[in-house]
């Protein structure tokens, strides 16, 4: 098994443009100092680094305890994505990724999705009810009984994470809370307690990037030069560290730098001024078209 | 090409899987029925309902109504949808959207939200410009029309917010909007302008109710707050038919490039004025039709030359912007996007840019009305492609692809018969097409 990635495959990779980002400096300390400070910087979050996990889902059965959440199948089958993909009972999944190899000796990696909670949510910014709540402490969490089941987030969200239960008559919007009551208490969320081999690392965002840039410098030959999370849509909570390209692991690459609400924040803040504008045209004309009509 | 062409057929296949082979197999278990309960008379001579209902009338005992042939084939089928539209909520409301919907995880949104809520909204748009044309600026000639126009768009928004009501998963919180604000949504402000336009739309069509009932006070009192009520609808419907285009603006990663563009709020804006007017043609033309009026055929002629210029601008603005983006050859070449959006560029825009500018094509009733079911169709296409066809790449990935169940069809089809029965029924009741006789005529224009 191949887990390491040589610097000629990686220039390769990026002469190809399947890393066009790997221009990122994550080596450099001075460039990631606005990311260790800053607000953003005490927010909670999980490191995740998918070439230490071994696929075992401990975390994807510790999240179904958790979250009271019924099983899929008594057995899981052994490296295949089992459910397909996160749904309204499945919160937290380890997807097993093809990444190389040919048809008998497949190269896979596990990787373990789940709401990314993202530092400027789009599921936060459409949700008409404030239904769905970024936290100060950094979780993005959903309050069932505000929810009027739009499903505006579900469509919002850049990583499809928000599912919704089709087949209730009193349907709610279902996804990772990253336990946001049991870091209240002081816990780890669920799946970093259940991770047995530290693949899963709970800490405020600074402590995840500083750690994630000790690692890959700490060890160049096994990691690609990137933090998955660190600036998609603005950041989020979670960061991910691989050794192959993210793409190969399921992850959308083609996500802007700049939050997703700013696409409507844009439009919005000129509609006061529309409103009022159209309002005192209008009564404009109203009025004088009332005195040319008495004058006649 | 292949691309549109494999795209095509799968959304056939599912046209069949989904809509005709259970439309088929009701039709089957419908005749079997009617073979079987129906009487030996009407089965020995292979009667059709409507047949048989005209038999009947020739017998006063049985007392069936009086109407045309037409309407004995085409009520029952009215009818019929009804009771399978209330069988279908039936179902959603006990078992859940996934129970009558083709909607799931990774198709959100769909024919509810699409036709249903997006496209009822820009065909009750007819309501708020006329009512700035007649009240703001005071073109009294358009007022036979006005009354026409805003039960529209009240019946409109009307049924807008039932194919909402229906399409929430918690509907029964429905009301959270007007206490738990969230102002960076757009679905919230699109929220508070429908309620608040649809009351200021009850009230602008009150007039016809009281002067039913004689109600003098109230007449008065809306007379005097008419004009800054007609003003505040206008704010309203610019805000909303402008922000179900702002709707679509933070799906840049997922709605196909030929639909996303920055100038979705303006677009939207722009079509709603045009088909809004196109509307007000068609319904008079209709009822003038059923209910053997005279047609108000200077004032529709004169409606044509503004959806022209509406036409235009939105005509350079969709060409304009992406040839500014330089997205200009996303939209050469062919897929289904594309062909859906010069389709809609031909019937819609420039066919009826077409016909209106002619003059025989602005005077003749029936061109007219062809020119202007042709914007209606235009805008329609436009909001399922945003709505639902614009999002066919991006579910293709995720190993989905949409196409609406017979149960969304027929709540849809349900909907909008609906509708139409009511404004049938309010025309037959209430004082809102101009009177025949002069007198009356001048009364209504006081």
């Amino acid at each position: 098994m191949k887990d390491k990635l040589s610097r000629r495959e990686f220039l390769k990779y990026a002469g190809t443009g399947t890393l066009a980002f790997a221009v990122l400096p994550i080596f450099d300390r001075a460039a990631l100092a606005p990311y260790l400070s800053g607000e953003n910087g005490s927010q909670v979050g999980v490191l995740v680094d998918t070439t230490r996990c071994i696929g075992c889902r401990a975390c994807q059965l510790a999240c179904k305890e958790k979250n009271n959440l019924p099983a899929d199948a008594p057995t899981l089958p052994p490296n295949r994505t089992f459910p397909e993909s996160l749904s309204a009972t499945t919160f937290s999944l380890v997807e097993f990724r093809r990444v190389g190899g040919d048809d008998q000796h497949p190269e896979i990696r596990p990787v373990k999705k789940q709401c990314m909670h993202c530092l400027e949510p789009a599921c936060v910014s459409v949700c008409p009810v404030a239904a769905m709540q970024k936290t100060a402490r950094g979780p993005v969490v959903y309050d069932a009984e505000k929810c009027i089941g739009c499903r505006y987030c579900m469509l919002a969200c850049p990583f499809n994470v928000p599912k919704f239960e089709w087949d209730s008559a009193n349907p709610r919007i279902r996804k990772c809370q990253m336990c946001a009551d049991l870091i209240e208490q002081g816990k780890l969320p669920a799946c970093v307690q259940a991770c047995p081999v530290q693949a899963l690392t709970f800490g405020t965002r600074a402590e995840l990037i500083a750690e994630a840039q000790a690692r890959v410098s700490g060890a160049p030959a096994k990691y690609i030069p990137y933090i998955y999370g660190l600036n998609e849509v603005a950041g989020t909570s979670f960061l991910y560290l691989a050794n192959v390209p993210f793409d190969q692991l399921g992850f959308a690459v083609n996500l802007p730098d700049t939050p997703l609400p700013d696409n409507t924040r844009q439009v919005l803040e000129k509609l006061p001024a529309v409103a009022a504008g159209i309002g005192l045209f209008l009564g404009g004309a109203a009025w004088w078209n009332a005195r040319r009509a008495r004058h006649e | 090409m292949s691309n549109l062409f494999s795209d095509l057929m799968n959304l056939a296949f599912l046209f069949l899987l989904r809509v005709f082979l259970p439309l088929l197999i009701l039709t089957a278990i419908g005749y079997l029925a009617w073979r079987f309960f129906a009487p030996q008379e009407a089965i020995v001579r292979r009667m059709s309902f409507s047949r048989f209902m005209l038999r009947l009338r020739e017998h006063p005992e049985f007392r069936v109504p009086e109407l045309s042939a037409k309407a004995y084939f085409i009520l029952p089928i009215i009818v019929l949808i009804w009771i399978a539209g209330a069988g279908v909520l039936i179902a959603r409301f006990f078992w859940g959207l996934g129970a009558v919907t083709a909607l799931n995880d990774a198709v959100p949104w769909g024919l509810w939200i699409g036709f249903d809520v997006m496209a009822g909204v820009a065909l009750a748009a007819g309501g708020f410009s006329l009512a700035a044309t007649v009240y703001v600026f005071r073109l009294e000639r358009y007022r036979p029309i006005l009354r026409p126009a805003i039960l529209t768009a009240l019946l409109g928004y009307t049924l807008v917010i039932i194919g909402l009501v229906i399409d929430l998963g918690r509907w029964y919180n429905i009301f959270h909007v007007l206490w738990m604000w969230n102002p960076h949504s757009v679905m919230f402000e699109v929220a508070w302008c429908v309620i608040l336009y649809t009351t200021v739309l009850a009230l602008e069509f009150s007039p016809a109710v009281f002067e039913r009932f004689h109600v003098m006070w109230a007449q008065r009192l809306l007379h005097k707050i008419i004009v800054p009520l007609v003003i505040l609808g206008c704010v309203l419907s610019t805000l909303h038919q402008s922000s179900l285009g702002s709707l679509y603006l933070i799906f840049s990663l997922k709605l196909s490039p030929v639909w996303w563009t920055p100038t979705l709020p303006v677009l939207f804006f722009v079509s709603a004025l045009a088909v809004g007017l196109a509307m007000v043609m068609i319904e008079a033309a209709l009822t003038a039709g059923a209910l053997k009026r005279r047609l108000e055929n200077d004032l529709l002629a004169s409606l044509a030359k503004p959806v022209i210029i509406l036409l235009a601008i939105y005509l350079a603005i969709k060409l304009g912007d992406p040839l500014l983006r330089g997205t200009f050859a996303t939209l050469l070449t062919l897929n289904l996007a594309t062909a859906f959006f010069w389709i809609e560029i031909v019937l819609g825009i420039l066919i009826p840019i077409a016909i209106f500018s002619t003059k025989k094509g602005r005077e003749n009733p029936s061109l007219r009305f062809r020119a202007a079911l042709f914007v209606i169709i235009g805008v329609l296409l436009n909001r399922m492609d945003i709505a639902v066809f614009g999002f066919y790449d991006y579910t293709a990935a995720l190993g989905t692809i949409y196409f609406p169940s017979l149960g969304e069809w027929v709540v849809t089809l349900a909907i909008v018969t609906a509708g139409i029965a009511v404004y049938v029924a309010a025309v037959k009741f209430l004082p809102i097409l101009p009177d025949e006789s002069p007198a009356k005529a001048h009364a209504l224009v006081e």
